[in-house]
């Protein structure tokens, strides 16, 4: 490690905007939601007392936040914003146009549950309502990697191969509001990180240079097609490009600050075991315990975290999976037509590439605040152990159901 | 060194604050930390929790607490409404602010180390409002000996107060480290 940096006591919504700060945006824009509040207000300190030189929009709701950075991107700023739940949802129209007009915008998610019924805790359905709106995502374990990530992130969205927005998601509550060390690396460091600032290259909204944006495309006429699908064709070759960029940024990352992280999928302890967990986001700390003290029991089990999901890392993916016989996915959403979670769905789909046919068991647990604790993922291996036994059946197994009532108690 | 720490308190009073600061100490003295409030709808005088996790290598589950080591509660009519004692460990410690007797405080028999501090009484004296929490994490030092008095004053001094002044928080912590009242296991026997 050749940076000096300084250790703080701090939340991961107060981690994320010390990344946001360090990483020099030109414009911020936002509208407060819970659990994502505090991380603005810190913005707006920071613009307030001049630690952070940027503009500072507070817009009238999330639809407008949106489209004012569309509008700053153009124009070849650096951008950010955070939001979650219903925010997201009423951000929807000009974030699902993001992508394709290829702005390198940086956004939080502090993944809250979605409505009905009414709440206002951690969850991560609301981006799993998004997972194919075109944003690149990468969920955190804890509030350090949400500092880091927030910094690379604008490496990966401003890489000339990729030029697209991304998503950095961080659990409500448990981690936006879990205090803990946090090292923050120096500026003169992020500044090399970063290196020069060059925004939003190609497309600038620039009087002397004038050039056409979001052009009228596609309809029946075959050249109106062609061109719309090769505005498709390039929003996915980005998005694969992503892959590698993300691995190479974090392996920068690791050189110049000396904190490892898995870029795409995490493999822990999966030497010799016959089960994984596999985890998104803040639960990975309380698998992993569990998975520690299942190995002093004698049962060897390992944990699979998906850092990045979207581009979904398939062959990633399927070295880790190769190396167990079953899996037990733990989702922090619902995927309501499919009757699992959508992690597990996803994993369905990375394992058909395989050709090995093991069993996976859906999990879901930890919505609306809920908290998902090392006596869950006990439950968790249990379960995925009796799969591995019972051997791969071609029906659908059951859905399990964690934090939910006993069958038969209460109503 | 692995401790857990459940802070109880009421809307208004710090208790989340006071994790926070008690946090910063620990990671001062070299420690690993994860402090998380509860959350419902917080609203000035309804009971709040905060927990605390502490150890001498990283500490990786981002969960609530189940099993406390310790439970400090910042408020001397929660106790009525609220199981403080819920989970607590046997061998446990209870920091209690109240302005009653020891032998007039009921506490179930996983209480091993009692500290009592009358933290109203000194926040009435210093801010003229019941805020306890800078009070309550002196009397917890003294309690417990598991921070140092000067860890905390440290630590104060970088906590955000929207209610008090600085002066006036280092002087209450310092009067709950001075006047909190010890029943340790030995002279409970």
């Amino acid at each position: 490690m050749n940076n000096m940096s300084r250790i703080a006591v701090c939340d991961g919504n107060e981690a994320a905007a010390i990344g946001v700060k360090l990483s020099r945006p030109d414009v911020v824009a936002v509208y407060p939601i819970t659990p994502q509040s505090s991380l603005v207000e810190y913005l707006s300190k920071f613009i307030a007392e001049g630690t952070l030189d940027a503009e500072l929009m507070n817009l009238e709701g999330e639809h407008s936040v949106l489209s004012a950075l569309q509008g700053a991107c153009l124009a070849g700023a650096r951008t950010y914003t955070a939001t979650c739940g219903p925010g997201l949802a009423f951000m929807f129209e000009p974030y699902i146009r993001t992508p394709g007009l290829r702005l390198p915008m940086v956004a939080s998610l502090v993944n809250r549950d979605m409505l009905s019924p009414q709440c206002v805790w951690g969850g991560q359905q609301d981006v799993m309502t998004v997972r194919d709106a075109g944003w690149i995502h990468m969920f955190c374990e804890s509030a350090q990697e949400v500092l880091d990530t927030v910094i690379m992130a604008y490496r990966i969205a401003e890489h000339p191969e990729v030029m697209l927005p991304v998503n950095v998601n961080h659990d409500g509550n448990y981690l936006s509001y879990g205090v803990t060390r946090v090292e923050i690396p120096e500026q003169p460091a992020v500044d090399a990180f970063l290196g020069p600032k060059n925004v939003n290259w190609h497309t600038p909204l620039d009087p002397d240079r004038p050039m056409a944006v979001d052009p009228l495309t596609g309809g029946a006429d075959a050249e109106g097609a062609a061109v719309f699908a090769a505005y498709r064709q390039s929003q996915c070759r980005g998005m694969q490009a992503a892959l590698r960029v993300i691995a190479d940024v974090h392996a920068e990352w690791a050189a110049a600050f000396g904190r490892r992280y898995a870029p795409l999928v995490e493999e822990y302890r999966l030497d010799g075991a016959d089960i994984a967990i596999v985890t998104i986001g803040s639960m990975s700390g309380a698998a992993k315990d569990a998975v520690d003290a299942a190995r002093e029991r004698g049962i060897v089990a390992g944990v699979i975290r998906i850092k990045t999901f979207r581009p979904f890392p398939v062959e990633a993916f399927v070295h880790a999976a190769a190396k167990v016989r079953a899996l037990g996915v733990v989702d922090r959403s619902v995927s309501f037509g499919w009757n699992c979670g959508p992690v597990a769905q996803e994993v369905l789909g990375a394992l058909y590439r395989t050709g090995r046919t093991i069993p996976v068991l859906s999990f879901i647990g930890g919505l609306a605040g809920a908290d998902l604790t090392e006596e869950h993922f006990d439950q968790v291996i249990d379960g995925t152990l009796r799969a591995l036994e019972a051997g791969p059946s071609p029906a659908t197994p059951e859905t399990n159901w964690l934090n939910a009532r006993a069958e038969g108690a209460g109503r | 060194m692995s401790r857990e720490i459940r802070i109880h308190g009421r809307g208004g009073q710090g208790a989340v604050l006071a994790s926070s600061i008690l946090a910063q100490a620990f990671v001062d003295e070299g420690k690993y930390v994860v402090a998380i409030p509860s959350f419902g709808f917080e609203r000035r005088g309804a009971p709040v929790s905060a927990c605390l996790r502490v150890d001498d290598r990283d500490i990786r589950a981002l969960t609530n607490i189940y099993r406390p080591d310790c439970v400090i509660c910042i408020d001397p009519t929660l106790p009525r409404m609220v199981d403080i004692f819920a989970g607590l460990k046997p061998g446990g410690t209870l920091v209690q602010a109240s302005s009653l007797r020891p032998d007039a405080i009921a506490r179930p028999a996983t209480v091993a180390t009692f500290g009592l501090c009358d933290a109203v009484g000194i926040a009435l004296e210093i801010f003229g409002k019941p805020i306890t929490n800078s009070i309550m994490l002196g009397a917890f030092a003294r309690s417990t000996g598991l921070v140092s008095l000067d860890s905390l004053m440290d630590a104060l001094e970088r906590a955000d107060f929207r209610d008090a002044g600085l002066a006036q928080n280092r002087r209450a912590m310092q009067r709950g480290y001075a006047e909190t009242e010890v029943l340790a296991p030995e002279a409970v026997a």
